[in-house]
């Protein structure tokens, strides 16, 4: 309860310091919008929208192509992470495909996707794609490897086969760690999302806060990174939520 | 398949020449060498030997978890290739499946046989009822306590009724009240369904008082140092209760095991 005083409390700090700094005029208001401005900005971007587009189909478009991105690499990494954690061949195949491109920054084959797909939505979602895919299938094998041999040993023992195995006994209990992986590839799906729509892009929220900057209206800027922000935050709690609800069993064995 | 198998001179389960060693950086590690033994249908044999003596290894191999190095594990004159349901196996940390509830946890091997659901429910909560967990059909593993896991483990194993029990020091986590709970409900079960059980104990006292054959062995590579033929738990089973720890011939077998213990523990010549 005191934790939540204390959450609330920052929150509340950082908006007094930013309502002090700019009423009274302590900074150039270019640089830092004050916040009835951005209220301003919000309530006028809502109404008339920005550049041809309301706000919401800013959000929609940039959302729209995370979730897209985000439930196909959920629907490819979960089982492909799994299988190779419980097959050392499956792995072996699969293993140094994803070592190598895991470690490069997603804009740096952006332009290879836009080459290929085209500047649409397309190479935006095959780019999420492959930004969300690693952090899943990395922790489904950690999962795999982590599992108590006994665990499947005794459903060995009493009569199951090696795919009764893999459905019944490796996927619950990876479960909690999947759903792990799946708030760490969502995080950094919305991150890459945001860079890729500030690379190229007519719609969305990062393509919004970077033509704005460019027009110096910062207090668009920072009201779309506030919207970012909130997202983000509004997604992580959905899926914890779902967590919750899924494997009411962790951290209790 | 107890009453199916005909009456042959081959015993339930036989040993020959066993040897296991684990691969390790510089030396491998001889957990066993050449060991030999047989078990008879319906025999109770309790295995007790110092701590790394590899009795958790034997009866890996014995459930088809490990493979011997050397030698081969018959079963009904069948070699063992790898696990099987006729072989039920419970260890000191219960592996319950904290995603299933009680019930499902019972009937899961019956459920990955493709046994019929009707068939499943009754059997399950004949099983339920006799390790006296009724009640808790529907709890999650996480919410009862560890007599009550290793209960439902015992259970998850008897509903296959398989023809021999494998335990590894499946009550050593357990509190002495609970233990001996358990103990008396082990033994009670051996007694109506006629099972074959092997327990792995550290504790001489079980092995006495559950035990119709104790086999001592030495630290590592475990040999057989002796063997013991006690009858106290029919004793226990026609009600002589406690009494029985303090009769003489108990604590004459009970010192003459742990001076084979002691023997073998004690300081290196
Ligand atoms: N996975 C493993 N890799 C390497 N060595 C092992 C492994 N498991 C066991 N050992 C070694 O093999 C020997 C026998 O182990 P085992 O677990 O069978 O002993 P135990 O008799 O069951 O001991 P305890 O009474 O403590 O349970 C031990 O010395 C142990 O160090
Ligand atoms: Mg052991």
């Amino acid at each position: 309860m005191f934790e939540k005083v204390l959450t609330f409390g920052t929150i509340a700090v950082i908006l007094a310091l930013w309502f002090a700094v700019t009423g009274l005029q302590l900074v150039d208001p270019k640089l830092v919008p004050s916040p009835q401005s951005v209220w301003t900005a919000f309530l006028d971007i809502a109404q008339n929208g920005y550049r041809n587009r309301t706000l919401f189909q800013h959000i929609g478009a940039s959302l729209g192509r995370l979730i897209a991105a985000f439930l196909l690499a959920a629907a490819a990494a979960v089982p492909l992470g799994l299988a190779s954690g419980f097959n050392a061949k499956i792995r072996a195949v699969l293993e140094p495909v994803i070592e190598f491109y895991r470690p490069l920054p997603p804009l740096a084959y952006y332009t290879i996707l836009v080459l290929w797909l085209g500047i649409g939505d397309q190479s935006k979602i095959a780019l999420l794609l492959l930004a969300c895919f690693a952090p899943v299938y990395v922790s489904c094998v950690a999962a795999v490897i982590k599992i108590n041999q006994d665990y499947l040993n005794c459903a060995y023992a009493v009569g199951a086969g090696r795919w009764q195995v893999f459905l019944h006994v490796v996927f619950p209990a990876c479960l909690p760690d999947v759903l792990t992986g799946l708030r760490t590839a969502l995080g950094v799906g919305y991150t890459t999302l945001v860079s890729a729509e500030m690379v190229a892009a007519t719609s969305g929220l990062g393509w919004m806060v970077l033509d704005a900057s460019r027009l110096l209206r910062s207090d668009i800027t920072f009201l779309g990174i506030i919207i970012m922000g909130i997202t983000g935050v509004l997604m992580d709690r959905g899926l914890r939520l779902l967590e919750r609800r899924l494997v009411p069993w962790k951290g209790k064995e | 398949m107890n009453q199916l198998r005909q009456k042959q001179e081959e015993p339930l389960l036989a040993l020959n020449h066993i040897s296991f060693r684990y691969p390790a950086k510089k030396d491998e590690i001889t957990a066993l060498r050449s060991l030999s033994f047989t078990v008879e249908t319906g025999e109770f044999l309790c295995v007790l030997g110092p701590s790394g003596c590899g009795k958790s290894t034997l009866l890996r191999m014995i459930a088809g978890f490990l493979k011997p190095t050397q030698g081969e594990i018959r079963m009904d004159g069948r070699r063992i290739q790898g696990p099987d349901w006729h072989r039920g196996v419970i260890f000191q940390a219960p592996t319950l499946y904290s995603w299933l509830n009680v019930r499902e946890n019972i009937a899961f091997g019956l459920k990955m046989r493709k046994t019929a659901k009707d068939e499943i429910r009754n059997v399950t909560q004949s099983y339920i009822e006799r390790v006296g967990l009724k009640g808790f059909e529907t709890k999650k593993p996480y919410e009862l306590s560890g007599g009550m896991k290793q209960r439902v483990s015992l259970a998850r194993a008897l509903v296959n009724q398989p023809d021999l029990l494998l335990m590894d020091e499946p009550l050593g986590a357990l509190d002495a009240l609970t233990r001996q709970d358990m103990q008396a409900l082990v033994r009670k079960i051996w007694h109506e369904t006629g099972n074959t059980v092997l327990l792995v104990t550290h504790d001489v006292d079980e092995a006495l008082a559950l035990g119709t054959r104790i086999m001592v062995l030495s630290s590592r590579p475990g040999r057989i140092l002796n063997e013991f033929y006690p009858d106290f738990t029919r004793r226990f089973l026609s009600g002589d209760g406690e009494e029985v720890q303090y009769l003489p011939e108990y604590l004459a077998m009970r010192r003459e095991i742990m001076k084979e213990m002691i023997r073998e523990s004690g300081p290196a010549e």
